[in-house]
């Protein structure tokens, strides 16, 4: 059998480049409070694929444990996170990040 | 060096990611940015299965694209966005976000990626156990999630409740005009309030 090339290095790099996409997205679309959602949700899934391989090159099922805890969290901040856009949407029939300064006075 | 199927399979499947997530950053159309947001978390998914987090991997196809990416479309289709207003900026802050991004990507993979000097000793780390067929991973988490981690599980279970209640009373509202019934008005309701009997003299036609 071959050798594979593939490594827990491979798969941290994976998360690392998913991590860094989803910082760029939230420099580039700084205006959209949807896209920025994503972007977090992004973020999530980068951190998830880290403790999964290490769960799985560590031999440890804790990890797969903190992943399920994360996918429930990120399941309640994605429901209230859009629940407040809605909220805000009515209100100010806007979601750009600029015009939401009503705390500035 | 030969390169084996699964590690075909794996570059395959992380090339997909890192395109559809480039897509959510630079999609124009929000609704492009979900839909490649679903595709992402689909290959994602099928590069936990060859870590062999199957459960886990199903919950995200299952949860993620079945439940929050179609509650994202929603809202994203539900609300009227001016997409060429959001887009203003996008060029300006392309060089500071893609030097952010890039200085964290070089740190990371100085870190624990294949190039540089290992600091962390992660690419020595490897002991990975190939399960046999007869392996249940499912089974495998329920038993540690259900007894080393069950208040753990209690408060997860006691924040999506919390979430749920948050969802609902922030979005719910009832619009002042609006007419709806009243069911228990409705059977409270007496004879006398709908029926009126008038006493008249009877006339006699000719």
């Amino acid at each position: 059998m071959d050798t594979s090339v593939i490594g827990l290095t491979s798969y941290l790099t994976l998360g690392a480049i998913l991590f860094a996409i989803s910082i760029a997205g939230i420099f580039l679309n700084r205006k959209n409070v949807v896209v920025l959602l994503m972007c977090i949700e992004l973020m999530l899934l980068a951190a998830n694929i880290n403790f999964i391989a290490f769960s799985h090159y560590l031999n440890d099922l804790a990890g797969q444990v903190f992943v399920f805890f994360i996918l429930t969290v990120a399941a309640a901040e994605a429901a209230i996170g859009l629940a407040i856009l809605v909220v805000l949407f009515r209100n100010r029939r806007t979601i750009d990040v600029d015009d939401l300064d009503e705390l500035k006075g | 060096m030969m390169m084996t199927i699964t590690d075909f399979l794996f570059f395959a499947f992380a090339g997909v990611t890192v395109a559809a997530a480039l897509g959510v950053v630079t999609s124009k159309n929000p609704v492009h940015s979900a839909l490649f947001l679903v595709l992402t978390f689909f290959s994602c998914s099928a590069i936990w299965l060859m870590l062999e987090a199957e459960f886990l991997a199903i919950t995200l196809v299952l949860v993620y694209v079945g439940a929050v990416m179609v509650l994202f479309l929603f809202v994203v289709m539900m609300l009227d966005i001016n997409v060429a207003k959001m887009r203003e900026g996008f060029v300006s802050y392309l060089p500071i976000g893609g030097l952010f991004a890039f200085l964290m990507l070089a740190i990371m993979v100085y870190v624990v990626g294949p190039v540089g000097p290992d600091v962390m000793g992660t690419a020595a780390l490897d002991n990975a156990v190939v399960h046999g067929p007869d392996y249940s991973n499912t089974e495998e988490l329920g038993e540690i999630l259900y007894t080393d981690y069950v208040l753990a599980f209690e408060i997860a279970a006691f924040i999506l409740l919390v979430a749920i209640i948050a969802a609902i009373s922030l979005t719910l509202r009832r619009r002042p005009k609006t007419k709806y019934q009243t069911p228990g008005n409705q059977i409270k309701v007496k004879r006398d309030d709908r029926l009126k009997i008038i006493d008249s003299d009877a006339e006699v036609l000719k």
